[in-house]
């Protein structure tokens, strides 16, 4: 009994000793590893082969093989190596590589989540370095920038524009005169496409729909240039109160009311007859609902003249590679006028170089609409620290039919304020 | 004496040679990465390179201040929402399975049923199937033209479009009994608040979103919990029960008084068990709605991820993290001492008392 007991508290001190020996030797090999990597210089890649690590979130087989392929012709041209990963979550194993140290040399990066790598530096600021730099359209080089410095090289992007199926179009007795030019105009037809069966419009969720109107009369959640919030200038109040008259009349629906997941379902299964959606309801279409006849047009001009959103991607470098010039050269290679044409034929993205945009029209007249947004459209929210802010912005705009639109704007522009202060 | 010592010696060294590697192994994917996550909670670390790193700056509670104090605006009013989100859900989801699982253990322990191997696989079934496949089959069932609709409108009832209906159970309640007008809410209730939550947020019950996450754990976790009250009850002697019906108990009294008591420490481990995977409820939320619609599906351990993997909130996220801790440890701890064994603890401190008057008796009896 007694040696028990005068045994216990020995053991406890032992194994408590032990655990904070092993736990301080990990954490010790950790720090380690990492400040090894923080503080090594890029080592320039001039002197023979390396080896290039690049993560992608693939939208499927079509455009990893297009990304691979590209990838092996640069690595067979120039001599060096190249393994293209595809990513299950990029942010969770990018986030993985900027902490060890060890990030992938190339990456997409998304334009909500850039400034948020740009500012903790996770990005390789190369630009300035590529030819012919200023062959991409200005507005996504600007979504881009932080700080009036352009960081990376878009890789691709879409626009939204006006979807309409043909037989509800001709049904209403409507002509191709009549496509809506104005906010007005697009009251009207969604008026006369209405039918009990059959919504005029359908939206979707949340701020990248919504944010085309705001950006047609003339306003935008929040100025990249000076870095603030602008939410709550009349013109944004105006243009919500544009879409919640839609939404009232009865001619718009979002498209949960209609049990879709997002406006392209809704307008393929005909429970609508417009949508306003991006280039990548070519795909959902023509495999989905083939039967479906559709044409697409520009969105119709605001008050303040034409408007869209621009959602675009960039070739990352990362500031820790040590092959950033490689690197570099790669990023040329797979953003080169001819590469970007075979990218649309094999998965349907829009070149992100002006250069290329006659040849993409002539390849894909029916697309015109998509393109032409290229010059008038507004690129995401980039500033950094606002995920939070307008993941809740989305989640007050679910309920757009029926909120105050100034409360709903207001709200936005106090927790944006607090943010970017 | 010291002779035994050093034999014992040698055997305590050979003994920490061979918990070694566990220790190694449980310091290194354990202890390192709590710590880690501690002290990032205390940082303003931005995701990038080592947070022991020189170049990140020690911010005290500032993270902390920010989940609890006016300063948090959103992250405060995100954080409570997902607490608030995670309450009602545990305190349906734990008596529910609980309840359910004993129920299906009793069933399949009469010696009267055939097939017992057949149901109890059928029942544990859903436990062994990946709760992101399960949860892929819900979304098609409560899609707003899905089956359960259907079902629904057959019987009469036009179904809600479960994951795209934010409204709270209570306030949905509430405004069928005429307590309240849902739309138009008392201003006793929406005027003043909590924590940067209005009463009637905070009194929204779960969301009609949020029942569908509800009903799918408890069926899934139920075939988990049942084997463990069978093997509890396998293990109660026949004998006994049918002493206790020799004895006059009916089925009811047997079941009280026998059966029940028998089961105390596993209904503490189920119930134990339940509390802590309710509270760390994540797959269901990142597979079928990310917190939506109008975040009436946020949790703690989603909003944790959101915060950090997607918003590079690294610091805040960990302090999520921890509140989470000491919420589960707390709620952990007071489960633990409402099911200690009353009976027993009377019964040491009789001893004890019986001890000490007799010592004290000795003593008298000796002067």
């Amino acid at each position: 009994m007694s040696t028990t007991s005068s045994r216990t508290p020995r053991y406890r001190r032992a194994s408590l000793a032990a655990l904070a020996v092993s736990t301080s030797l990990a954490l010790a090999a950790c720090g380690g590893g990492f400040e090894d990597d923080g503080s090594s210089e890029p080592a320039s890649s001039g002197d023979g082969p390396v080896e290039l690590q690049v993560l992608i979130a693939s939208s499927g087989d079509a455009e990893t093989q297009a990304v691979e392929d590209a990838a092996a012709a640069w690595a067979e041209e120039s001599g060096n190596e190249v393994e293209v990963v595809v990513a299950n979550d990029i942010a969770q194993q990018l986030s993985q590589g900027f902490a060890g140290g060890n990030p992938p040399d190339v990456f997409y990066v998304d334009a909500g989540v850039f400034g948020d790598y740009a500012e903790a530096g996770n990005l390789y600021p190369y630009l300035d370095q590529m030819e012919d730099a200023d062959d991409f359209y200005p507005n996504l080089v600007e979504t881009f920038t932080l700080d009036d410095q352009a960081y990376c090289a878009p890789k691709d992007f879409s626009t939204l524009a006006l979807q309409i199926n043909t037989a509800a179009w001709k049904k209403a007795g409507l002509t191709d005169a009549d496509i809506p030019t104005t906010w007005d105009e697009l009251q009207t037809v969604a008026d006369k496409l209405t039918t009990p069966q059959q919504a005029g419009l359908v939206l979707g969720l949340g701020r990248d729909r919504v944010g085309a109107f705001l950006v047609q009369n003339g306003g935008f959640w929040v100025d990249s240039e000076t870095g603030e919030a602008t939410a709550t200038e009349p013109s944004n109040v105006e243009a919500l109160e544009y879409v919640q008259g839609l939404l009232d009349s009865g001619s718009a629906v979002l498209a949960p009311d209609v049990d879709a997941g997002w406006g392209g379902e809704a307008f393929g299964t005909q429970k609508a007859a417009m949508t306003i959606e991006g280039n990548w309801i070519r795909g959902a279409m023509s495999n989905d609902y083939p039967d479906v006849d559709y044409t697409v047009a520009e969105l119709p001009e605001g008050p303040a003249g034409k408007g869209t959103l621009l959602f675009t991607q960039c070739w990352g470098i990362s500031a820790d590679s040590e092959d950033q010039e490689a690197a570099v050269s790669l990023v040329e290679s797979m953003t080169s006028p001819e590469q970007q044409l075979a990218n649309a034929e094999a998965f349907g993205v829009m070149p992100s170089r002006e250069s290329a945009q006659a040849d993409y029209v002539e390849q894909f007249p029916e697309d015109a609409p998509f393109i032409a947004g290229g010059e008038y459209g507004q690129g995401p929210v980039n500033l950094p620290g606002l995920g939070p802010v307008l993941a809740d912005l989305d989640s007050q705009l679910e309920q757009i039919a029926r909120a105050d639109a100034t409360e709903i704007l207001e709200s936005f522009q106090k927790n944006a304020e607090a943010e970017l202060q | 004496m010291s002779n035994a010592g050093s034999i014992r010696g040698g055997q305590t060294r050979a003994g920490w040679l061979f918990v070694l590697p566990t220790l190694v192994v449980l310091g290194l994917f354990l202890a390192v990465p709590v710590v880690m996550a501690l002290w990032v909670s205390f940082t303003d670390w931005n995701g990038r390179g080592s947070p022991f790193a020189s170049g990140v700056g020690f911010v005290g509670t500032d993270n902390y201040r920010e989940l609890f104090g006016e300063q948090g605006g959103l992250t405060r009013a995100d954080f409570m929402t997902s607490l608030r989100n995670n309450f009602y859900y545990v305190l349906l989801v734990v008596p529910l399975q609980t309840v359910f699982a004993l129920f299906l253990a009793l069933v399949l322990n009469q010696q009267m049923l055939k097939a017992v191997g057949f149901f109890r696989t059928a029942f544990y079934f859903p436990s062994v199937v990946s709760s992101v496949a399960i949860s892929l089959v819900f979304l098609f069932l409560f899609s707003g033209g899905g089956v359960v609709n259907s079902m629904l409108e057959t019987i009469g009832v036009d179904g809600p479009t479960w994951f795209n209906d934010s409204r709270g159970l209570l306030h949905v309640v509430g405004d069928g009994l005429g307590l309240w007008n849902a739309a138009d809410p008392p201003s006793a209730l929406a005027g003043g608040g909590l924590l940067g939550l209005t009463w009637w947020q905070w009194l929204s019950g779960p969301s009609v979103a949020l029942s569908v996450i509800i009903m799918l754990v408890v069926w899934t976790t139920t075939g988990t919990f049942m084997l463990m009250f069978i093997a509890a009850l396998q293990d109660l002697p026949v004998e006994v029960e049918e002493a206790a019906r020799i004895d006059g108990a009916g089925r009811w009294g047997v079941f009280r008084n026998v059966t029940l008591p028998h089961l105390r420490p596993t209904m503490l481990l189920v119930t134990t068990l339940g509390l802590i995977g309710t509270w760390q409820v994540f797959d269901q939320v990142y597979v079928m709605t990310q917190g939506g619609p109008s975040k009436t599906t946020l949790t703690p351990a989603f909003l944790s991820y959101f915060y950090a993997f997607e918003n590079q909130k690294w610091g805040v996220a960990a302090a999520m993290a921890f509140i989470l801790f000491l919420i589960i440890f707390a709620s952990a701890t007071l489960q633990r001492w409402l099911f200690r064994d009353k009976d027993a603890i009377e019964l040491k401190r009789q001893e004890r008392r019986t001890k000490k008057a007799r010592a004290r008796a000795v003593a008298g009896g000796a002067a």
